[in-house]
């Protein structure tokens, strides 16, 4: 890596190993679940919970329901994303898998990359399970693409940081109800203009409504990304 | 507005100060990372821990003030949310350093989160921006639906300029006390780790 000899062609390699190593810790992942299919299944359990709970919480009349609804989904996609955090790195972590990937001879980066695709993958599933549920059993039309798009840019964000945040809770003393502390007060800049921007695709309003928060959204997406990425190294770090 | 208005001057300044905290703990966190020497480490928490104080204080003395001038202690407004998750982030950075035993490994987390939670912080200020608030923005330009704003006479000026050096001060003080005793607390560790090995 210190000798420039021939930069074009070694840089191509690294580039394409590192997208290996990438997809070779997703794809672990997705094995993983696809065999076990412990997590999804807790994740989407409770993420129905959750929106029936909020059914007899907030009485969700037809009225209620023009405004609430896109809180109902982000808290939802929240807390179900908190749960498949922590047991995605807990895994990782109780059989001492992460001391074996820490091993390879990969940046570690690929790593954070790897598991962060990972997570964001479960939370798309949940998604995708969850959104026609919710428009069937609310009679809502969730089905706009605009709502998608601020759906996918939001668990983007979410995944990235709370990849981050969810390694660093693992490894301490009280792990289980560190992550959601950790977590909730931080990724509220993904939060809020993610809830804002699905409420005005919602309500139909027009764009120049919705992009001021969808420029929010991209912006901390962008942030977080970078930031677990450059601090991904000392978190794994022993 | 008479003397309540004087809350101002403490309102503001403390809140320069959380920020100001915030900001040094995240820089402090950044250098640690890169240097490795525990010192910057007691910089961070030291400067995190005041922080919070002077957050709290910015908080109380905001409901102070909005009690008479709003009719109400607390209301549901993006500034004042944004403060008290700034608040919260800080909180748990606390909580996240006490469930780690091992000294090198918190000092690491405590960095890494103080950077990601600093980062949050900016909401705070890009709120007021964004959303349409109540709170009234002194410096700077107005927002027309904010209610209880003023503009500044040179006295006031004058006094709020005194009172954010002042603040600024006792903060460098409080950074620079808290640090020695946190150098001194580790070095009576030290001997009495000694003085029971030997």
């Amino acid at each position: 890596m210190t000798s420039g000899a021939a930069p074009a062609t070694s840089s191509g390699q690294r580039t394409r190993g590192y997208l290996r190593a990438v997809g070779a810790v997703l794809w672990k992942d997705l094995a993983a679940e696809l065999r076990s299919r412990e997590l999804l299944s807790a994740m989407l359990v409770f993420a129905l919970l959750v929106i029936l709970v909020f059914n007899f919480a907030l009485e969700l009349d037809l009225a209620t329901r023009q405004t609430v609804t896109s809180g109902v989904l982000w808290v939802t996609f929240a807390f179900a994303g908190t749960l498949g955090l922590n047991r995605s790195m807990a895994v990782e972590r109780d059989r001492g898998c992460l001391d074996g990937l820490l091993l390879a001879p990969v940046d570690r980066s690929a790593l954070y990359f790897g598991k962060a695709l990972g997570n964001l993958a479960f939370m798309l599933i949940i998604e995708a399970i969850i959104l026609p549920v919710y428009s069937l059993l609310y009679n809502v039309n969730l089905f706009l693409p605009g709502l998608l798009g601020v759906v996918l840019l939001g668990s983007i964000g979410y995944a990235a940081v709370g990849t981050l945040l969810s390694s660093m809770a693992v490894q301490a003393r009280t792990r289980d109800v560190l992550l959601p502390i950790l977590l909730f007060p931080v990724v509220l800049p993904v939060l809020i203009p993610a809830v804002k921007a699905t409420n005005a695709v919602l309500l139909g309003l027009e764009a120049a409504e919705l992009w001021p928060w969808l420029n929010l959204l991209i912006a901390y997406d962008v942030i977080f990304t970078a930031a677990a990425f450059m601090l991904f190294d000392f978190v794994v770090e022993e | 507005m008479g003397d309540v208005q004087r809350v101002f001057y403490f309102h503001v300044a403390s809140g320069w100060v959380g920020a100001l905290a915030f900001l040094v703990a995240a820089v402090s966190g950044g250098i640690y990372l890169a240097r490795g020497k525990r010192r910057w480490d007691a910089v961070g928490l030291a400067s995190v821990e005041i922080g919070l104080a002077f957050t709290l204080a910015n908080l109380i003395s905001g409901s102070v003030w909005a009690r008479p001038i709003w009719n109400t202690w607390w209301t549901w407004d993006p500034r004042l949310v944004t403060a008290s998750v700034m608040e919260l982030v800080y909180v748990a950075y606390l909580l996240l350093r006490q469930g780690i035993e091992d000294p090198d490994r918190r000092a690491r987390f405590g960095a890494v989160y103080a950077i990601v939670g600093f980062l949050s912080v900016p909401l705070t200020f890009l709120s007021i921006r964004i959303f349409r608030t109540i709170h009234p923005v002194v410096v700077g330009n107005n927002d027309p639906t904010a209610q209880g704003t003023f503009d500044m006479t040179p006295p006031m000026l004058q006094t709020f300029f005194v009172s954010l050096a002042v603040f600024t001060l006792l903060y460098g003080v409080l950074l620079w006390h808290r640090v020695r005793m946190q150098s001194l607390a580790e070095t009576v560790e030290e001997r009495k780790l000694k003085l029971l090995s030997a």
